[in-house]
């Protein structure tokens, strides 16, 4: 392993030069070597890619790792371990944990568990709030400047309903640099609410979460960063409105970025009729319509990444009545085979362009050239890579998920493309499909780690609500 | 019905049943209705069965009318109420069901606050499940109960203007009607303010209006609903002052009625809300009618889930 490793074989995925023809990819000391047909492996090992396509390590812009406090639905370890075998060489995970991340300490906790595991960078986002109260600010700066690094803020799982609290908020990021990721909703309108209103919410008699409620949240806050000249991303848009407003917000100039979940271009509100809760997120799957303005808006630009949102839960919390499930669904490990085979193959996004709303526009938006971190596949960059054969057909297993939870809506699903090596920092973390067990992993420090833990996979208390 | 892939049957919502179905179900409540008018109310058809009322949200009503069908039916009955479950240590109804269930139970009759938890239930335990209404979804055997009525008092179904009258957004029973009605080929016109109907009920097939006095010009018979005082407090309407004098069927509006429509309620109602009390006195038959065809539709319904030739 320490001699490196020789791609044999692959197409190079990488940006702007698109999909290139089959050729080797040299690995060497973290980094690519090289990049050219015959290489020579020296002493490295080789593997043969043939038929794969090989390109930039996925990055996460958007997931619940749920770690500190939440450790029986998912941890830093699982939550990595899931990330590595989706092809993910970075995932950025929401505050919503228990303390909340809203100081360098649980930052530092957060990301030094992600460096312990080795297996993809770990990055938290910092919540914009104390205690993701609402109430008052959260200490932007020392997160920032922690170990950390701490450059994204949210309250996700919950909007900051107090307008003149997003306010200061944008313009103190503003001051920092830092990005504000707004969880868009006007809470008075969606209080209660269960899955989208419209005929299908009436048709079950669940309480609806009108798709207003995102829309007045998404144009505040445009107008909040408009006004205050703040970087605003706006997380898991879902709604034909919502996008409009960001078009128009584009068109204009302002620094406004999006994502959008998997779960909102796949599915609608029609596949609710059988109460499954594992259909059950916020913001909800919404109608067809707004699905279709999705598709479009992804097409032509507005959505600038595809995120999970990857929200696990234990099975007691889901298999419960619908009112009383809690919102999400976990998507590291389905995430790119759903993109190739319900975007790509479909034709709603070039393999390009569907990669790069993956990889390189979320590395933009969270300036991941500070790390050191470069999204491409070339001599000197980072080698953190991902190995697809786009050919392979799969059924959605929940059972052989890595991830602590099983809560997805996909089980039983037929989906073509398959991560087959995962690369990260120059190591194979993921071998045809599965975690190798690197020299890396199992040290005496994570070892001892793990012995100290406290109720990691144990059933805890349900009382703790989390919505996300 | 529905039917799993264990073989059991179901009664989760109307939507289960076609039009025939319906009728056919109601053929078979008017025969079960006669055994409640013999001196031994009583027949075999169901000796040996074991059915579960789980109700985990206060009834009085069904409750009781599922409970008398079954016996009626000679089947063993248990009952089941919140107060006295595991529930209310915090046992989840997953766990609540299949422990009922383990004891070697038939049929569960579920009341629950959560609309799909009867369907739910069907996932979890293996035994036929009847959904005795889940939250604002659906309420199937009440709209039995109802069609059941109307047919005897007038005779059909098809081509029956009914209008519902009231907190439509909040009412499995009016979704359970609007589906059942639809399904023999009666016309439905929803009466209430904006604020008290869902999104896309249109779609489920019914007109709307914000006109009771238009509606009871139209309708053969009026269904009202009954109207709580939470919906002032969630802004639905003003007051229920305002409700009665926009709403509810009063004595001005019954009286100038040249053709008076059947009236109906599902009860408990609320006199001086939704109709006023002289007016409740003269159509006190209908609704007191209803709850007795409660007891022969159920015993149809479940009848015709165990005993039979599909038991």
């Amino acid at each position: 392993m320490g001699n490196g490793v020789l791609l044999r074989g692959g197409r190079v995925l990488s940006f702007p030069a698109g999909l290139g023809a089959e050729t080797d990819i040299l690995v060497e000391k973290g980094v690519v070597a090289a990049v050219g047909q015959g290489l020579s492996p020296g002493r490295a090992e080789v593997v043969d890619v043939s038929g794969c396509i090989v390109a930039p390590g996925l990055v996460e812009l958007h997931a619940h790792l749920r770690e500190p406090g939440m450790e029986y639905k998912e941890d830093v370890a699982s939550g990595s371990r899931a990330a590595a075998c989706g092809g993910y060489s970075a995932v950025f995970c929401m505050p919503n944990t228990e303390p909340a991340i809203d100081n360098s300490s649980v930052a530092e906790y957060v990301f030094d568990r992600g460096v312990d595991e080795g297996l993809c960078m770990v990055l938290p986002h910092g919540a914009i709030t104390q205690g993701r109260a609402g109430e008052t600010l959260a200490p932007m700066g020392e997160m920032g400047t922690c170990r950390a690094g701490v450059m994204g803020f949210s309250d996700d799982g919950s909007p900051v309903s107090d307008s003149e609290i997003m306010r200061r908020a944008m313009e103190y990021a503003r001051t920092m640099n830092a990005l504000v990721i707004s969880h868009s909703e006007e809470p008075s309108l969606s209080a209660g609410g269960q899955m989208n209103e419209g005929y299908y919410s009436t048709l079950l008699g669940l309480r609806g979460i009108p798709p207003e409620s995102e829309e007045i949240g998404v144009f505040r806050d445009i107008c909040l960063a408009e006004k205050t000249g703040a970087r605003l991303h706006l997380a898991h848009v879902s709604t034909a409105r919502s996008v409009d407003l960001v078009r128009d917000a584009k068109r204009r100039g302002l620094p406004v970025t999006c994502e959008v979940t998997t779960h909102h271009i796949l599915l609608d509100d029609s596949g609710l009729t059988d109460y499954d809760t594992n259909m059950k997120m916020n913001p909800p799957l919404r109608s067809k319509a707004d699905v279709d303005a999705l598709l479009e808006a992804l097409a032509d630009g507005t959505i600038d990444v595809i995120a999970t949102d990857h929200a696990p839960h234990a099975p007691h919390e889901k298999e419960t009545e619908f009112d009383r499930a809690e919102f999400g669904v976990v998507g590291l490990e389905t995430c790119l085979a759903l993109v190739l085979t319900r975007l790509v193959e479909t034709g709603v996004l070039s393999l390009e362009k569907a990669l790069e709303k993956l990889t390189l526009a979320p590395s933009r938006i969270m300036d991941m050239g500070r790390w050191g971190y470069m999204p491409t596949v070339e001599e000197g960059a980072p080698a953190n890579l991902v190995v697809f054969n786009p050919e392979t057909e799969w059924i959605v297993d929940p059972r052989a998920f890595k991830s602590r939870a099983r809560n997805t809506p996909y089980g039983g699903w037929r989906l073509r493309g398959r991560v087959v090596h995962t690369v990260f920092r120059g190591r194979l973390v993921v071998r045809e499909g599965d975690l190798s067990p690197g020299p890396e992993q199992g040290t005496a420090r994570k070892k001892q780690k793990d012995a100290g833990r406290v109720g990691a996979g144990e059933r805890a208390s349900a009382a703790a609500g989390t919505g996300d | 019905m529905s039917e799993t892939v264990s073989g059991n049957r179901h009664l989760l919502s109307i939507r289960e049943l076609e039009g025939p179905d319906i009728i056919s179900l109601l053929d078979s409540a008017r025969s079960f209705a006669e055994v409640s008018t013999r001196p031994v109310k009583k027949v075999p058809a169901l000796r040996g069965r074991t059915i579960v009322n789980l109700f985990l949200e206060p009834s009085t009503r069904t409750r009781m009318s599922f409970e008398l069908a079954a016996k009626r039916l000679s089947a063993d009955v248990i009952n089941f109420a919140t107060s006295s479950s595991s529930l209310s240590k915090g046992e989840s109804l997953k766990d609540t069901a299949k422990t009922i269930v383990a004891m070697g139970v038939d049929a569960v009759v579920m009341r629950h606050q959560s609309a799909g938890a009867a369907q739910m239930l069907t996932g979890w335990i293996d035994c036929s499940v009847v959904n005795a209404g889940d939250g604002m979804h659906e309420h199937p055997t009440q709209a039995l109960l109802d069609l059941f009525t109307m047919r005897e008092e007038l005779g059909r179904l098809e081509g029956l203007k009914v209008a519902i009258v009231g907190d439509i957004d909040h009412s499995r029973v009016a979704r359970s009607n609007i589906i059942a009605l639809n399904r023999v080929g009666a016309h439905v016109l929803l009466v209430a303010p904006r604020s008290l109907l869902p999104e896309g009920i249109e779609e489920m097939g019914a007109e709307t209006t914000g006109s009771i006095d238009e509606a009871l010009e139209w309708c053969d018979v009026l269904y009202l609903l009954r109207i709580q005082m939470e919906r002032v407090e969630e802004s639905r309407f003003p007051s229920l002052r305002e409700y009665t004098l926009q709403y509810g069927l009063t004595q001005t509006r019954w009286s100038r009625l040249k053709r008076k429509p059947l009236v109906m309620h599902p009860g408990p109602m609320n006199r001086g809300v939704e109709i006023a009390s002289e007016v409740a006195d003269e159509v006190e038959s209908v609704i007191t009618g209803q709850v007795a065809a409660g007891v022969a539709v159920r015993m149809a319904v479940l009848y015709d889930l165990l005993g039979g030739s599909h038991g």
